[in-house]
């Protein structure tokens, strides 16, 4: 059985190739995302180990090190430093520090821009800071870049930099280019590094460090050298750890985050499998069909149902054992592809060899084989099924037409379950019902697919009807062939829709969602810029002041929020100048006036009274984070919105309960046609100042849509690879059926149709194939989107589905494209077809 | 035969020339070298109008093989075939095809049919492929002669193999074709199917004018014709009119006999 599982595969080779493209792509995304995540993983894993090799201990300040005796400083030092087995202690100083570009933007990103001292060894040098260039801090006036920050602000060793902490800008020299493997500075980050006196003063408090690393003398054991540290050290002030528990610390963290992104890609090999399954399995049926005679010969001649069920697995799994083993050497190519396209999208992933562990090859070759096997199972079935006694017919019958009934009652219960469940999930509040969600969305889908050969046929009709004047005898004998056996028209579909079901999907919510966050923006804002603080520290209040002065500007509000609870429920206290807030925001009062708001007085927003079941001229107690209490009057009621979320104050309740009185952001309006200068102006009354972001509507909108397509047009390159699976399961079907009517084709070519009559025929039909997949791929989309979308609604209520009917007017565009495409070659081969060999081809 | 009576009294071409398919020194060669065959060695040929003509002679006598050449659905090597007075040689593909769809019927031995296509659709097939309408009166009346008006919306897997045959006779006939090619028509029938398939075509000759060109190797099949070919290693050997079935067979015989002497 071996030897003619072999000699089948080796027999079929042309015609098995699609098949094993489809395992071969599905592999290679499995074994390219595996490839891929080890290899960041050690390469980030490389890099740790080199920045904390030199770490045996560090000692992190508490939280209480506010407190005098708590504080880490010179006295910790060189209590530590006085310890057996120590060689040496760094004190350090880190913080955030946003260094201006050419255009007075942080060089760095929000999350990675750092400040630190340089402390330098006897021989002058900071092992942990090389310098390469010039030389290193020595007084409050200078500083240090890494060479990547240096670059983008033009500046050179000599030349000024400009620099912000928390307040206004300011300028150092720069004195040297130092090197670094910080991973926050690989990864888009910046480093500008300080003598330690101006180190403390900017980023911490003089005298004190915020970490202290200790290196050990050789031999000494690191654990017990840890234990040491934290005894000689008050109790509970520091934070004390070895270099090996750092280390494990972020190793978690690493695998984490490359466990997160191998999931994420691991999901779309899944799904690029999961349509490659339905190629298999067509595959299998169709030459097992082609075969029946033959199968029936060995049943004839003794061999067991048994035998003949392990024969065409066999077959299966060697197909799938050499499909996927050229897809793992294919995947080796995808994870250095996924790294520089990663990389060219700003990831900034660092440098490392390609890791291939054992367990990646195993998992493709075994994924590859299992799938293949488990797709050719239920055709062996079909194949051990055969009689004997088909050896001895005289002439091909077709197959009884099996009926649909049990397949469409089990279709229709799951797609009833499946779409109940979705309906479900539109009555939800809360975001919650995910998991319900996508259980639901699973379920419509296989109930759909099972479903397909049932609307196959009303589908094929209809467009058949539709283009029936244009396509003549060609469309009708297309029609009739795609009909004729509506399993393997609805399985060749039925990939092409999942992957359209889910692009159409993602595309809606995502065309919704930014939609809605357009309309966030514009909807209630009216100010024309938004002035915020890039590292979320908030504005010094003289910000406002300054602003107010510019000539071109009507207006200029603060707002600032602190935090409380009322009754336990968590809540946003906006205070504002409510009289001018009107300029820059749209709010509608309800009932009440803005000039209601005043001290002892708020106002709320109805969503929150309504939750809250307060009037006005109720009273809101208010528990604040300081521990103190207020109990205003509401005096006025507004309109939900985006500027002012539950609660409307003045600065006087608002700013008693705020550490600092700082601005959480500033919203400026201009003078009619002054908007386009004004940016540039309130960039340079600020004094360039890198952490202090203007943005206009537009940004706002852009900032968050352009997250939005961004991810979206990563799910159609993910999703782009189960399509092109489902294209090749549509030249596959093609394939075989012209094989199959070769004889059919032969005789139509002697009673008169032409090569181009053969050659419509055939695209025709896979046209239909491929938009019957498309239209039942959008339709389910649609629903699955419009379903989903009420959970995205609960917790984001600007969002409203809208229909991207040009975006999926381009799907059905690309799907009937596909439907051409995939023709081309089956219905050259059809029109090339010799017709006497044709006709007397058995 | 029953049936003749229902056939028309208007001939199918009468105008036109007499010969309505001819091959003159048509030779055909397959593959080269030590593989080179001759299947048709100068053959020269004409097929009368309204006359039933069989082709016999032993497997491998390239009496197939002449059919296929005379009817455009293979290229020959030297010589001419004409279809009325159209050179097929001077022909491309499109036009051939064309010529096949306009002006030929064919009957083959099986599988002759679309398994998608009613009996009806698959009769009226190369008219729809030319874009034609069929002449509604003509069809009714070939459909009813060969005796398929209960059967027309049934598929061929719901039809006896004799019943396709007929379906396969109706279509040829229903274009009104110049010629008719029928290649073993009864060589999936049995005897009795085979007979009045064979009878339909004979009233066809004689009652419609229609020209047929049948290839067999059944004597009796061949004695419904008017004249018999007999071909034998691409030569025509002999030729025999008003042939009867032991006739037939006798000289049938003597190729045996030949080819066992020889």
């Amino acid at each position: 059985m071996f030897r003619t599982a072999l000699r089948n595969l080796l027999a079929h080779k042309t015609r098995l190739m699609m098949t094993a493209l489809a395992v071969l792509l599905g592999t290679a995304f499995v074994s390219g995302t595996l490839v891929f995540s080890d290899s960041v993983n050690s390469a980030y894993r490389n890099k740790m180990a080199k920045s904390l090799d030199d770490v045996a201990v560090s000692v992190t300040a508490g939280r209480s090190a506010l407190k005098e005796k708590d504080a880490l400083d010179s006295r910790v030092v060189e209590s530590v430093r006085a310890l057996p087995g120590v060689a040496a202690v760094r004190p350090s100083v880190s913080g955030t520090v946003m260094v201006a570009d050419k255009e007075n933007n942080p060089a760095g990103s929000e999350w990675g821009s750092f400040g630190a001292n340089f402390v330098p060894g006897v021989n002058g040098k900071d092992s942990r800071y090389p310098i390469v260039k010039g030389r290193g801090p020595a007084a409050e006036g200078e500083i240090v870049l890494d060479a990547k920050t240096a670059a983008k602000t033009g500046a050179k060793v000599g030349d000024t930099v400009r620099l912000a902490v928390d307040g206004p800008v300011m300028t150092k020299k720069l004195v040297g280019i130092a090197e670094t493997d910080d991973p926050k500075v690989s990864a888009g980050g910046s480093l500008a590094l300080f003598d330690t006196a101006t180190a403390q003063k900017l980023l911490g408090t003089p005298g004190q460090f915020s970490e202290l690393i200790v290196a050990a003398k050789p031999g000494t054991d690191q654990q017990k050298l840890t234990a040491k540290v934290r005894e000689t050290l008050p109790k509970d002030a520091f934070r004390t750890q070895s270099g090996k528990e750092l280390a494990a610390e972020e190793s978690k963290m690493i695998d984490k985050q490359t466990s997160s992104i191998r999931n994420t890609f691991l999901a779309f090999a899944g799904i690029a499998l999961f349509v490659g399954v339905f190629i298999i399995a067509n595959t299998f049926t169709m030459l097992i069909a082609q075969r029946s005679r033959e199968i029936a010969l060995l049943r004839a001649v003794g061999a067991s149902r048994r035998q003949v069920v392990r024969s065409v697995l066999i077959e299966a799994g060697l197909l799938g054992l050499v499909a996927s083993a050229v897809g793992f050497v294919l995947g080796l190519g995808v994870a250095t592809g996924l790294r520089a396209v990663l990389n060219s999208a700003g990831a900034s992933l660092p440098d490392g060899p390609l890791v291939i562990e054992p367990v990646s090859v195993l998992l493709a070759l075994g994924v590859g084989v299992v799938v293949t096997v488990l797709a050719a199972w239920l055709p062996s079935r079909k194949a051990a099924k055969i009689a004997p006694v088909e050896a001895l017919a005289a002439a091909e019958q077709p197959p009884a037409p099996r009926g649909l009934l049990l397949r469409n009652s089990f279709g229709a219960v799951l797609t009833a379950a499946g779409v109940a469940i979705m309906l479900y999930v539109t009555t939800l509040k809360d975001s919650g019902g995910l998991e319900i969600a996508m259980a639901g969305a699973a379920l419509t889908m296989a109930g759909v697919i099972v479903l397909a050969p049932l609307l196959s046929r009303p589908f094929v009709h209809l467009f058949a009807k539709a283009t029936g004047r244009l396509t003549g005898v060609s469309g009708k004998l297309a029609k009739e062939n795609a009909l004729r056996n509506p399993r393997r028209t609805a399985a060749t579909a039925s990939a092409l829709m999942i992957g359209l079901s889910l692009i159409t999907g993602l595309t809606v919510v995502a065309v919704s969602a930014d939609q809605g966050v357009a309309k966030m923006g514009q909807q209630d804002l009216t100010a024309d810029y938004k002035v915020t603080s890039a590292n979320f520290g908030g504005l010094s209040t003289d910000i406002a002041k300054t602003l107010a002065k510019e000539p071109g500007v009507t207006a200029v509000v603060p707002l600032r929020s602190a935090g409380f609870q009322s009754s336990n429920d968590p809540a946003l206290a906006y205070a504002a100048d409510v009289a001018s807030l009107g300029k820059v925001a749209d709010i509608r009062f309800v009932s009440g006036s803005p000039a209601d708001v005043r001290k002892g007085t708020v106002a709320v927003s109805d969503q929150y009274a309504r939750e809250r079941g307060l009037k006005v001229g109720s009273t809101l107690p208010m528990d604040f984070y300081d521990g103190e209490k207020a109990t205003p009057k509401v005096a006025a009621i507004y309109a939900k919105n985006d500027v002012v979320s539950a609660v409307l104050a003045t600065p006087s309740l608002v700013d008693p309960h705020l550490e600092k009185v700082r601005d959480d952001e500033v919203l400026v309006k201009a003078a009619p046609g002054k908007a386009g200068e004004l940016r540039a102006k309130i960039k340079e009354t600020l004094g360039g100042n890198p952490l202090i972001k203007v943005q206009s509507q537009e940004d706002l909108r852009r900032s968050e849509a352009g997250n939005i397509d961004d991810i979206l047009f990563l799910m159609y390159g993910l999703l782009g690879m189960a399509v092109v699976i489902a294209v090749v399961g549509v030249v596959n079907t093609l394939a075989m059926s012209v094989f199959e009517r070769t004889r059919e084709i032969g005789m139509l070519r002697a009673i008169g149709l032409a090569r181009t009559g053969v050659k419509q025929m055939v695209r025709l039909e896979s046209v239909m194939i491929a938009m019957f997949g498309a239209v039942l791929g959008v339709g389910v989309g649609i629903f699955l989107a419009w379903s989903g979308g009420h959970l995205v609604r609960s917790s984001f209520p600007q969002y409203e589905m809208v229909v991207p009917w040009a975006r999926i007017a381009v799907f059905l565009l690309i799907a009937l494209a596909v439907g051409v495409l995939a023709a081309v070659w089956p219905a050259r081969r059809a029109a090339k077809l010799n017709m006497l060999e044709s006709i007397g081809a058995q | 035969m029953s049936h003749a009576a229902a056939f028309p009294t208007t001939p199918v071409g009468t105008s036109g020339p007499a010969v309505a398919a001819r091959a003159t020194g048509l030779s055909k060669v397959y593959g080269q070298g030590d593989t080179r065959v001759t299947a048709l060695d100068s053959v020269s040929v004409e097929f009368r109008r309204a006359e039933f003509t069989a082709i016999m002679g032993p497997s491998g006598s390239g009496k197939s093989t002449l059919m296929h050449c005379m009817a455009g659905l293979d290229t020959i090597s030297s010589g001419s075939t004409q279809i009325g007075d159209v050179e097929l040689g001077s022909l491309g593909d499109r036009q051939l095809t064309r010529l096949r769809r306009d002006r030929i019927g064919f009957i083959f031995q099986a599988f002759n049919l679309l398994p998608t296509l009613t009996a009806l659709e698959n009769i009226t097939l190369p008219m729809d492929i030319a874009g034609r309408k069929p002449d509604q009166q003509w069809l009714e009346m070939v459909v009813g002669t060969v005796g398929l008006s209960g059967r027309l919306s049934h598929r061929p897997s719901q039809l006896s193999g004799g019943q396709q045959q007929r379906v396969a006779v109706a279509r040829a006939l229903t274009a009104k074709p110049e010629i008719i090619f029928a290649d073993e028509p009864t060589g999936n029938l049995d005897s009795r199917s085979g007979a009045e398939l064979l009878g339909f075509l004979r009233e066809s000759v004689q009652a419609l004018q229609q020209t047929i060109v049948m290839v067999t190797h059944d004597p009796v099949a061949a004695s419904y014709a008017d004249r018999v070919i007999f071909l034998a290693d691409g030569r025509i050997v002999d030729e025999m009119r008003e042939p009867t079935a032991d006739a037939v067979l006798d000289r049938m015989k003597r190729f045996d006999a030949k080819g066992r002497t020889s």
